[in-house]
């Protein structure tokens, strides 16, 4: 890839590149929107869209499987269990005036000198790092073969640490006495799909 | 593909989260800002998979694992929040100053004056219909 | 057992009764008058077979050494001479008077346990003074009377009079120790040793100590503290807060005796310095025609009492004085028998009266009839104050004056040595004295007991203890001037009988005094009759202490301080002026002054008091306001200090987010520029 990259200008985008851009500007866009919007459930949409749009940066990146998986999990249970936890907590539903705490100047500034700083470093970094999409480096047999050879371990611990954040939601969130409530019963969900 | 522009992208979807935990005054927000920040990552690490073809699949197993880890940070995040807002009828993250350095003295004028939530919280913790009740005459004043 | 076992004995008996008092006292209080009372006895008669057995002959000494102290050593040492043994007689039949007198007196008091107690401390710390061989022993003794006389006069601490005569008795005879211990310590250098006698030896040896006048001068500072002398008189007319039977003690046996009984002990320490007696003489004229004067001129009539000890003490330091000590010592001995006879009467008297005021009981009839015994044996008391013979008190003060003479006509007790100055002084001052004494003993008797107007009401009879120990001090009052020619075979062996010239002098200067009085009083007569102000509701059913402690708390709303200047002094209060003889003796002027105590106290006042008070206030002021300063500016900093950082704790985790990663980014900003640098570099 480096010896490539000389060969690679950015002023001559491939379509790929292309491709990718736009769609991180439209996620870039969606994830503005979900931080700064005044209407919360209008938030926990846009964030549909930002990750959506992450999905399918991952399919350009060619790692497909991990894009399925952001799909499943992120776009269909977590939002879903972010919706929900609005509701539960009685979320205003159109423009709440106190959405932004009076941080929010100071979050700015640290915010856009981070990414001044980092951004920065990055382009400096891999300006002339070239990735090659030529062949599929994320099917889901070769992340399979992956990760229950050689990530078997972590994996099983993981499912470990899965049923403890279970537990523990259920005992956070139940009343004294009273039934688990709704939100336990999700990350169950996500592990399933996790293995999935 | 050039490599740095995944990587822009991560930098700035991080950043955007970052500014989003630091400015959101709703819980479930920040947790979606939290999110962000997540995938943020997740982006680099297959970015950097991709790009340096690694063997044992490194970068998109640990995205794997992200996403799992996600999931369960969302769910006891969630409850966390959820019994906060069962117990002292908000969620905003800075009403919840119990760990304010008010003055000794107890006069209370250290406190945040405009933070009435922080008062009437004590008995909130004993009614768990009375803290959605009046949480929800607030947000309808707020709205 | 020895002589030395019944001696050490002696002290030993009253001081366990006073711990087992103490310890007891509380949880048995039934205990409580025979732990007082036995080993006072027991002194008393253990005293008496030591005197017995000793007999005047040589001192018996005996010595025990502690602990080596590494220099001058100190022993527990006995030293048993006539004087000794007789002093401690006296001390033990007073002592053993006053405690009995004592479970009549305060026989309700609920401190009674705690009174006992300290009085029995007292007796034993008396006792050892006076056995003692050992100067450091023997001030043990003198600074536990010291603490004891401080809580007996604050006995009634619950009254403001009580607790300021307390701290005064305390500070004034603190003010004479403090020169008394160099005095001591300066003896035993020169000395190389603590032991009286060695001490004596030294002195009397042929080179003498190095700086007598100087060691004579610093004991006569404490001296004159504890015996009540001019300048350091203050405290005793105030100690007469506390109730009587502590009066009795201190001023007939224990405490005030002490300073004389050091003096006769140490008399050729002084005896070797002249400037000293000179010293000595004119601190005792000044005492004795001042404190007559100022007696002549008191309306409480234990104030009266009082300043008659400080006059008749000045009578035995001016025996010292003139280097006699057989006189002084024969003095002291007398005037401790009456003077517990006049004070523990005129707690009877005050009883009986309801008041202590001598003008309340001018206006009162029939306070002679209430009063039978007192009556009696104090008219005996007061003739042997007066001198009058053939009691005790003419014998012992013909033996004072007869030495004084007998130092100017060059062949006394001791003869050589004594400055022709101090003679003449001590010889004048008390032929005054004994007009004066005469005359205020007279006025006293006149005043108390023969008071025209309506009778006193009824307060019951005495207690019997009360009337009893009265009749047994009666006893030596009378006969003790009898002993008059066989005291000399235990002291030192000079005659101490009246000489004609100073008896006739003597004599009748105080039967000029007393015709006087007799004659101002008749002037007064019938002048005013009215209902005497002041007088409290005695309280027949309780104890007699009670109407004395009610007494002492209303005298000075109803009768001004004596002890301010400006306000009516005792004597001088609405309607009372006019029945006081001593006004008409004294004149306005000086029965003003007199009344006032020559206005020492408002002297020491303007010298000491206010000085002090005003340093007070300047030390408080800086402490206040400039060292504070300091310390409040150390405090107050960290304080505002603490106030801004607390601004940070808002409890807002945003906001500590915001600075967490703020301070992250800073951190990885230096550490781009500073690789960025380096490998630029």
């Amino acid at each position: 890839m480096t010896l490539a990259a000389e060969t690679h200008g950015f002023l001559s985008p491939t379509g790929v590149e292309i491709v990718f851009l736009l769609t991180g500007l439209v996620t870039l866009g969606a994830a503005v929107i979900t931080v700064t919007t005044r209407q919360l459930v209008h938030a926990a949409l846009w964030l549909v869209v930002a990750l959506g749009g992450l999905a399918v940066e991952y399919l350009l990146l060619t790692a497909e499987f991990v894009a399925w998986v952001q799909v499943l999990i992120y776009v269909g249970s977590v939002v879903v269990l972010l919706l929900f936890g609005l509701m539960l907590t009685r979320a205003p539903i159109g423009r709440s005036p106190d959405a932004d705490s009076g941080n929010r100047w100071v979050a700015l500034g640290v915010a856009g000198a981070a990414a001044v700083l980092l951004v920065t470093l990055v382009v400096d970094a891999f300006r002339t790092t070239w990735i090659d999409l030529d062949e599929p480096k994320g099917t889901t047999d070769l992340l399979g073969a992956s990760v229950f050879r050689h990530w078997v371990l972590p994996f099983e611990a993981l499912s470990v640490l899965l049923l403890a954040a279970l537990v523990g939601a259920i005992v956070l969130s139940r009343k004294d006495g009273g039934a688990a409530e709704e939100p336990v019963e999700d990350p169950a969900a996500a592990d399933d799909g996790g293995e999935g | 593909m050039h490599l740095a522009y995944p990587a822009v992208l991560a930098v700035l979807l991080f950043c955007v989260g970052l500014y989003g935990v630091l400015a959101r005054r709703n819980a479930i927000l920040v947790l979606m800002s939290v999110e962000l920040m997540l995938n943020a990552v997740n982006l680099n690490l297959v970015a950097f998979d991709v790009a340096f073809r690694d063997v044992l699949r490194s970068g998109q197993s640990f995205t794997l694992f992200i996403i799992a880890l996600a999931a369960a940070e969302i769910g006891i995040g969630l409850a966390i929040v959820l019994m906060v807002y069962r117990n002292r009828g908000t969620s905003a993250v800075d009403r919840l100053r119990d760990l304010a350095d008010t003055d000794a003295g107890g006069t209370g004028a250290a406190a945040d004056p405009a933070d009435p939530a922080d008062r009437q919280d004590p008995q909130g913790a004993g009614d768990a219909a009375g803290g959605p009740a009046t949480a929800s005459k607030k947000a309808e004043a707020t709205a | 057992m020895t002589t030395t076992t019944l001696a050490a004995l002696v002290p030993l008996l009253p001081f366990l009764g006073a711990v087992a008092t103490l310890l007891l006292g509380r949880r048995s209080p039934g205990m409580v008058q025979p732990l007082a009372v036995l080993p006072a006895v027991a002194a008393a008669v253990l005293a008496a077979v030591v005197a017995a057995r000793q007999g005047g002959d040589e001192p018996v000494t005996a010595a025990t050494e502690l602990t080596p102290t590494g220099s001058v050593p100190i022993d527990l040492a006995l030293h048993l001479d006539g004087m000794a043994v007789l002093v401690a007689v006296l001390v033990g039949v007073v002592a053993t008077c006053v405690q009995i007198y004592s479970t009549g007196y305060l026989r309700d008091d609920p401190r009674y346990a705690s009174y006992a107690a300290l009085v029995s401390l007292f007796t034993a710390a008396m006792l050892l003074v006076v056995y003692s061989g050992d100067l450091l022993v023997l001030l043990v003794g003198w600074e536990i009377m010291g603490i004891c006389s401080y809580f007996l006069v604050g006995h009634y601490w619950d009254t403001e009079v009580a607790r300021a005569a307390s701290l005064k008795a305390f500070l004034v005879t603190k003010l004479g120790d403090v020169p008394f211990l160099f005095g001591i310590f300066a003896l035993a250098s020169e000395a190389g040793t603590f032991r009286i006698s060695g001490i004596l030896t030294a002195a009397g040896s042929g080179e003498g100590l190095a700086h007598p006048t100087l060691i004579a001068l610093l004991l006569l500072a404490g001296v004159a503290g504890k015996s009540a002398q001019f300048p350091l008189h203050t405290w005793l007319p105030d100690a007469m807060a506390g109730p009587t039977p502590v009066s009795a003690l201190i001023h007939a046996a224990t405490m005030v005796a002490a300073g004389v009984y050091v003096v006769a002990r140490l008399l050729p320490v002084f005896a070797a310095s002249a400037a000293a007696l000179v010293v000595l003489a004119v601190m005792a004229a000044v005492t004795m025609v001042g404190s007559a004067l100022a007696a002549l001129a008191q309306d409480d009539i234990k104030r009266v009492l009082a300043y008659s000890t400080v006059g008749q003490l000045g009578y035995m330091t001016g025996a010292l004085a003139v280097g006699s000590r057989d006189a002084a010592v024969f003095h002291l001995l007398s005037h401790g028998a009456f003077k517990a006879l006049l004070f523990l009467a005129a707690g009877v008297v005050i009883h009986a009266a309801g008041t202590n005021s001598l003008a309340a009981m001018a206006r009162m009839g029939g306070l002679r009839a209430r009063v039978q015994d007192a009556y009696w044996t104090m008219t005996a008391a007061l003739l042997a104050l007066a001198a009058v013979p053939p009691f005790a008190g003419f014998f012992s003060k013909e033996a004072v004056l007869g030495a004084a003479e007998a130092a100017i006509t060059g062949h006394g007790a001791t003869g050589h040595g004594i400055p022709g100055a101090a003679a003449w002084t001590v010889l004048v001052a008390g032929l005054a004295g004994a007009l004066l004494t005469a005359a205020y003993a007279a006025r006293l008797w006149l005043l108390a007991f023969h008071g025209r107007g309506e009778p006193v009401p009824d307060h019951g009879p005495q207690p019997v203890v009360m009337n009893a120990v009265l009749w047994l001090l009666l006893v030596p009052t009378v006969a003790f001037g009898l002993t008059v020619w066989t005291l000399p075979d235990w002291l030192g062996g000079h005659d101490l009988t009246p000489t004609l010239t100073t008896t006739v002098l003597g004599t009748g200067l105080a039967l000029v005094g007393m015709a006087a009085t007799y004659a101002a009083w008749k002037q007064t007569a019938g002048l005013a009759a009215r209902v005497p102000a002041g007088a409290v509701t005695a309280h027949p059913g309780e104890e007699p202490a009670l109407t004395e402690a009610e007494a002492e708390a209303s005298h000075e709303a109803v009768y001004g301080s004596p002890a301010e200047e400006g306000t009516p002094a005792s004597g001088a209060a609405p309607d009372g002026t006019a029945t006081d003889p001593g006004r008409i003796l004294l004149g306005p002027a000086l029965y003003r002054h007199a009344g006032s105590g020559f206005h020492v106290d408002a002297l020491y006042a303007a010298l000491f008091v206010r000085p002090v008070r005003a340093a007070a206030r300047l030390v408080r002021f800086l402490d206040r306001e400039v060292v504070d300063t300091y310390v409040r500016g150390a405090g107050t900093a960290p304080r505002l200090l603490g106030a801004a950082v607390r601004r940070a704790q808002t409890g807002n985790v945003q906001s500590y987010l915001s600075a967490l990663l703020g301070g992250a980014l800073v951190l990885a900003v230096a550490v781009v520029v500073a690789t960025t640098s380096v490998t630029g570099g």
